[in-house]
């Protein structure tokens, strides 16, 4: 059995950071620099007042590489606070995607049967393709997207995680 | 508009002077004109001109770390702020203040790939503890200020400024050093005192307590050199000191081991091996110093103060990290333990030192003396011998095998005389940083303890050196071999000296002539001692070249990939014990 401290595992990080240019560099830097997995990736505006971005990130590693992860980029100056969700208590995440099919007949039938099922929506539609919405957690969407895989896929478009604590905890940072 | 509207050269020259700057190195270039044109204009802040811009960031180096200020760089665009890449990742990786600012092309052709353009602060993210591209003349001053906060507060570290040409002509207004506020950036400075409690609990419990510390006890200011003397003559403990660390307990302390790790001393390297709790202070477990990860120091409690959180349980577990200032920390600790009147117990401790004094014995750092050639270590005993006594005593190494040897030969009594690459490694780095001391202690006999391959890395700066009249002395153990990549070869490759070997050496003693300073070339040791005092009794500059045995090793040495406490002591060993595999890969 492999030692506890050897497991990897999967966290998902919210780091709140300057809205000022090179700061996602410096984050993506870190993690090739220092050869830490990135899984996914967003990034985007969330205080405009406080020009704050927030950048959710969600890595892999053993305890003391993600114990090293967190407290890397707390060190970079622009870096507000950082809170690994995963071990901080029960948060939601979700992801979205866009999936384009392309078929006729009863394969462009049932790929509708189960967007139908996955709660995903077409938002675009030719003759032969569709292009579906849909929203969910990583799991969800690898699902729907394996499921489309013989029913016609083409291309998909991921935005990657974005996650928040549940109930009335806020995110910790220095303002 | 106020009508007390600067440009952003005068901007920054007078953001500099309130930060209290009185030295900039640096070397000018078409980014920088403008700024030149205000050094011109002043007197309070002294340019010092470099002959490459390599040498006036380990210049700064040298000034800052004899000091403790934060050291100033100049540089233009383009190929003036590649140049500085070396040093700056060299003050990344030792933790040394500096403020660089370098020239950029003007805004608008930034991505035009102009003449002399580089994206300085891509190039620099990784090699600097923050950077800032000034697009906008009303940032400024406060990023100027910002910078000098950032790079020599918390963990100290470079700091580029990225300044476009156009910004340095656009007028805006100046705001003062009041204090920085920082919205993100808060270095944590007190330690939690339930841990430092903790802490002292450990310690007191201990049977084999070892202190091991390193340059953040130098960084954190003389006072914390005070601190950790106190700490460890209260517990009565052993202490062992990293490169950086060292002069940070008094070398004839006796309660010093001397340094840690590849090349330290059989004692300190067993005593981390065998202790049973060890506090590591204000060092980072860095891989010259644990040697082999899994076999390190494997029966101790560990207890690491260091202000930089992501060094706590980098390389290796601790049991109890304590994030803070270690001379907070150890101001703190101090107080606890003499509160609760802590002591370890006496005999356990009498019981331990009676052990290490068994590996003292063992005289690691003797070699085999010669009436036939010149041993490195011994030119370094006479140097330490004839400059002991001397009041103001700084000394810079380059890297390799004299590195080694002045850390283990060279006592240093105080913190900050010790100027030395330790994290990067950077060949070339004593003998600028030999002259940044030598401006910010003029009166000081300051020597760059050289090997002759270094020495020639940035031999340049010997123009400098003559421009200002630098005392500097340039103590060179001339083994015309790159003494440590031999040393490797002979030990892990075979013997073939692959490229090592230096053919076509300049004539030193006609080098320093040619910049006007006084060459000596010693070959026989008993010239030495008379050597060793006419140079330091020389108010020029020397080059002292030393003919020392070529082949000797350095001596002992935890091979890579080894443990502690399997040390070689000389060159009977090593047939011995081969290189592992493992330790093949190691650098």
């Amino acid at each position: 059995m492999t030692p506890i401290h050897e497991i990897e595992s999967s966290h998902t990080m919210s780091v709140l950071v300057d809205n000022e240019p090179g700061v996602l560099a410096r984050v993506i830097g870190l993690f090739s620099g220092r050869g830490y997995n990135i899984e996914s990736l967003t990034v985007a505006e969330v205080d405009v007042t406080d020009n704050l971005s927030r950048i959710t990130v969600v890595t892999s590693g053993t305890p003391m590489i993600i114990e090293q992860i967190k407290a890397q980029l707390e060190r970079l100056v622009p870096v507000h606070g950082v809170s690994d969700l995963t071990v901080e208590g029960p948060h939601v995440e979700r992801e979205l995607a866009l999936v384009k099919v392309v078929g006729k007949g009863e394969k462009r039938v049932e790929s509708l049967r189960i967007a139908d099922i996955f709660r995903a929506r077409a938002v675009d539609s030719t003759n032969t393709s569709f292009v579906f919405e849909i929203v969910g957690d990583t799991g969800k969407l690898d699902a729907f997207i394996s499921l489309m895989g013989p029913l016609g896929l083409v291309d998909v478009s991921r935005t990657g995680v974005a996650a928040i604590a549940r109930g009335t905890d806020v995110m910790e940072h220095d303002l | 508009m106020s009508k007390n509207q600067m440009t952003g050269a005068e901007i920054l020259l007078k953001a500099l002077t309130d930060q209290g700057v009185d030295t900039v190195f640096g070397y000018p270039g078409g980014a920088v004109l403008p700024i030149y044109d205000e050094i011109f204009k002043q007197n309070k802040i002294k340019h010092i001109l470099v002959r490459q811009e390599g040498g006036a960031v380990h210049a700064a180096e040298g000034y800052a770390r004899s000091t403790g200020k934060t050291g100033v760089v100049l540089v233009t665009s383009g190929p003036g702020a590649t140049n500085a890449v070396t040093g700056l990742l060299d003050a990344m990786m030792d933790s040394i203040p500096l403020v660089c600012i370098c020239g950029q092309v003007p805004t608008h052709l930034i991505g035009n790939d102009a003449f002399q353009e580089a994206d300085t602060t891509g190039i620099t993210r990784p090699c600097t503890k923050h950077n800032y591209l000034i697009k906008d003349i009303d940032d400024l001053a406060r990023r100027v200020h910002e910078a000098f906060h950032v790079a020599s507060s918390g963990r100290p570290g470079p700091v580029v400024i990225d300044f476009p040409k156009d910004v340095t002509m656009a007028k805006g207004d100046y705001i003062p050093p009041t204090k920085v506020v920082h919205k993100s950036y808060n270095p944590q400075v007190k330690g939690d005192i339930g841990k430092i409690e903790e802490a002292v609990k450990i310690l007191s419990a201990a049977k084999k307590p070892l202190i091991y510390a390193g340059g953040g006890v130098i960084n954190s200011g003389p006072a914390a050199s005070q601190l950790l003397t106190q700490l460890v003559e209260a517990t009565g403990a052993p202490c062992t000191l990293t490169l950086m660390g060292l002069g940070a307990l008094a070398a004839s302390n006796k309660h010093f081991l001397g340094m840690v790790g590849m090349h330290g001393t059989y004692e300190a390297n067993m005593a981390m091996h065998d202790c049973d709790a060890m506090l590591c202070v204000g060092a980072r477990f860095d891989d010259r110093v644990t040697g082999r990860l899994d076999a390190f120091s494997p029966e101790s409690k560990k207890i690491h103060i260091d202000i930089d959180a992501s060094s706590i349980n980098k390389n290796v577990h601790v049991d109890l990290g304590i994030v803070g200032d270690v001379g907070h920390v150890l101001e703190d600790m101090i107080k606890i333990w003499k509160s609760g009147r802590n002591k370890v117990a006496d005999k356990a401790l009498g019981a331990w030192w009676k052990e290490i004094d068994g590996w003292r014995g063992r005289d690691c750092l003797s070699y085999g003396a010669s009436d036939k050639v010149i041993k490195p270590q011994y030119a370094i005993e006479r140097l330490y011998e004839l400059t002991k006594k001397q009041k103001d005593v700084y000394i810079t190494t380059e890297v390799g095998q004299h590195q080694m040897w002045v850390a283990q030969h060279y006592g240093f009594e105080e913190p900050n005389r010790l100027m030395t690459s330790g994290g990067l490694g950077t060949m070339g780095y004593g003998l600028p940083a030999a002259m940044g001391v030598q401006i910010a202690h003029p009166d000081a006999l300051v020597i760059d303890i050289a090997g002759e391959a270094s020495a020639l890395m940035n031999i340049q700066e010997l123009g400098t050196i003559a421009q200002y009249n630098l005392p500097v002395k340039v103590f060179i153990l001339n083994n015309q071999y790159m003494g440590m990549v031999r040393q490797w070869q002979e030990l892990l490759h075979g013997g073939r000296y692959s490229e090592s070997y230096s053919e076509a050496l300049p004539d030193f003693v006609k080098l320093a002539d040619a910049f006007g300073g006084v060459g000596m070339r010693v070959e026989a040791a008993d010239d030495l001692d008379d050597a060793i005092k006419e140079m330091n009794a020389t108010d020029k500059f020397v080059i002292m070249d030393i003919a020392v045995d070529p082949e000797e090793n350095c001596f002992p040495m935890i091979p890579s990939g080894a443990a502690h406490n399997e040390m070689l002591f000389g060159p009977e060993d090593k047939a011995a014990s081969p290189v592992s595999e493992e330790g093949m890969v190691l650098v």
